[in-house]
């Protein structure tokens, strides 16, 4: 019984892979003119990203998935 | 105009980020046999000069910095900066343990990105160097468009090797490396909306403590020692949205979690806007929580193994709003796009388990941090 539900959840989530692989493109190329306006980027400066970066860096324990790189320091 | 868009992200110093699990798996799998054939687009040449100053808790940190991004053969762009930190540090654990010291830090970076069908393979390196600090890194990222440029996922290293001195003991250097692992994913959602996640794994190794900091047992002065090694990891999601009158909103969360026990929060909102066409105003507010490392007390009761007082690992949290203007000058000499930047964010710095001993209340301080930045883009 176990094994027939486990087979059961394995071939819907397979089912689920599946439909994943056929979903379309829902936003068109000539749909995306607002997504290049420079209020829609997440930053805009990369100086000003890595200074911003760096003064929380050296004062916060947290760290990371900001997508900015930087050399280290030991300037706490 | 897809690839525009995410790619623009990228441009910014933004590494579109992402999630793993097998729905998404899925969603790649198909995606990536629709991807389209067209070329990605590297970053804008540009060149920045920005002066930036950091002022609070007895430290003040000001300095220039510069960055020079441009394309060769429409498939490579090469980027050079280059940051200096002049610091003046009269910060709490100085004052109350040493004298106050003047230092200067200077950090030099490369970068080369090639663009290559949908993909962009970014390289970069980066040495810094303060008078008894040196850090230097490479990392290599990959950035692939995929479902005909509505997501965009990417794959980055970073390897890092630091050398720690102190001051008056010349002989004394110890290492410290770290490697860093991403992934990333940005997706639009809507024509109007966009949404990242982001992972980041960070691994420490060697001397990651200060030799010149020191705990507390029973009000007695000791060195610090923290352990050697260390890992934390980092999850991020950020959504931004048009909402007309070229008018965005846009909101982020990171979770930070770590080996040290630490725990952090990050939540930040913003409001970005144009006035007319020369004008481009942000205002966001920012609020990180964190709570302390495992070895981290305020005052010792018995002496332990690990035993640290860096308030960097205790609990605190700091919050703060900021705004930020941009003008746009014109174009100069039919090829440069000017630009000036200004920027000032206020910070309310908070702890709870740091003890003023100059006073026995806890410590808690304000900083400004400040930005100019002129900009061409060509």
């Amino acid at each position: 019984m176990n094994a027939g539900r486990t087979i059961a959840i394995g071939l819907m989530a397979a089912a689920t892979l599946i439909a994943g692989c056929s979903i379309q493109p829902w936003v068109k190329p000539y749909e995306r003119e607002r997504l290049a306006d420079p209020v829609m980027k997440f930053t805009r400066d990369p100086l000003s990203d890595k200074h911003r970066e760096h003064v929380f860096d050296v004062r916060e324990a947290a760290h990371g998935a900001t997508g900015v790189q930087g050399g280290g320091c030991g300037c706490n | 105009m897809a690839q525009r868009c995410l790619r623009a992200l990228a441009a910014g110093g933004d590494r579109p980020a992402c999630a793993g699990g097998a729905r998404l798996a899925g969603l790649l799998g198909g995606v990536l046999a629709a991807a389209n054939a067209k070329g990605a687009e590297l970053p804008e040449d540009r060149a920045d000069a920005l002066f930036h100053l950091y002022d609070g808790g007895g430290v003040t940190a000001l300095g220039p910095a510069v960055l020079i991004r441009k394309s060769l053969f429409d498939q490579v762009s090469l980027t050079g900066s280059y940051f200096v930190d002049m610091v003046s540090n009269a910060s709490i654990d100085v004052v109350t343990t040493a004298s106050p010291y003047h230092e200067t830090r200077k950090e030099a970076g490369f970068g080369l990105d090639y663009a290559y069908h949908d993909g962009l393979i970014s390289l970069a390196g980066t040495h810094s160097k303060e008078p008894d600090y040196t850090a230097d890194s490479v990392s290599v990222d990959v950035t692939q468009d995929v479902f005909s440029g509505m997501t965009t996922v990417s794959l980055g290293y970073t390897r890092g090797w630091d050398t720690v001195g102190k001051h008056g003991s010349p002989r004394f250097s110890a290492p410290a490396n770290h490697w860093q692992y991403r992934l990333g994913v940005t997706q639009i959602l809507t024509p109007r909306w966009l949404m990242s996640l982001n992972l980041e794994s960070v691994s420490d190794d060697g001397y990651l403590q200060s030799p010149y900091r020191v705990a507390r047992v029973f009000g007695a002065a000791v060195p610090e020692h923290d352990p050697s090694t260390r890992t934390g990891h980092a999850a991020m999601l950020r959504v931004i949205g048009d909402i007309g009158s070229r008018t965005s909103v846009r909101a982020l969360y990171r979770y930070f979690w770590d080996t040290w026990d630490i725990r952090a929060h990050t939540v930040e909102a913003g409001y970005s806007r144009h006035f007319g066409d020369r004008w481009l105003a942000d205002a966001y507010f920012r609020y990180y929580t964190q709570d302390h490392a495992l070895f981290y007390s305020d005052n010792f009761k018995i002496e332990e193994t690990y035993m640290s007082r860096n308030r960097q690992l205790g609990t605190f949290w700091d919050a703060g709003p900021g705004v930020k203007t941009s003008y746009s000058v014109g174009r100069f000499a039919s090829r440069f796009d000017i630009k000036v930047d200004a920027g000032y964010q206020w910070l309310r710095f908070k702890y709870s388990d740091f003890t003023d001993i100059r006073t026995g209340k806890l410590y808690s301080f304000n900083a400004s941090v400040l930005e100019l930045q002129v900009s061409a883009t060509y």
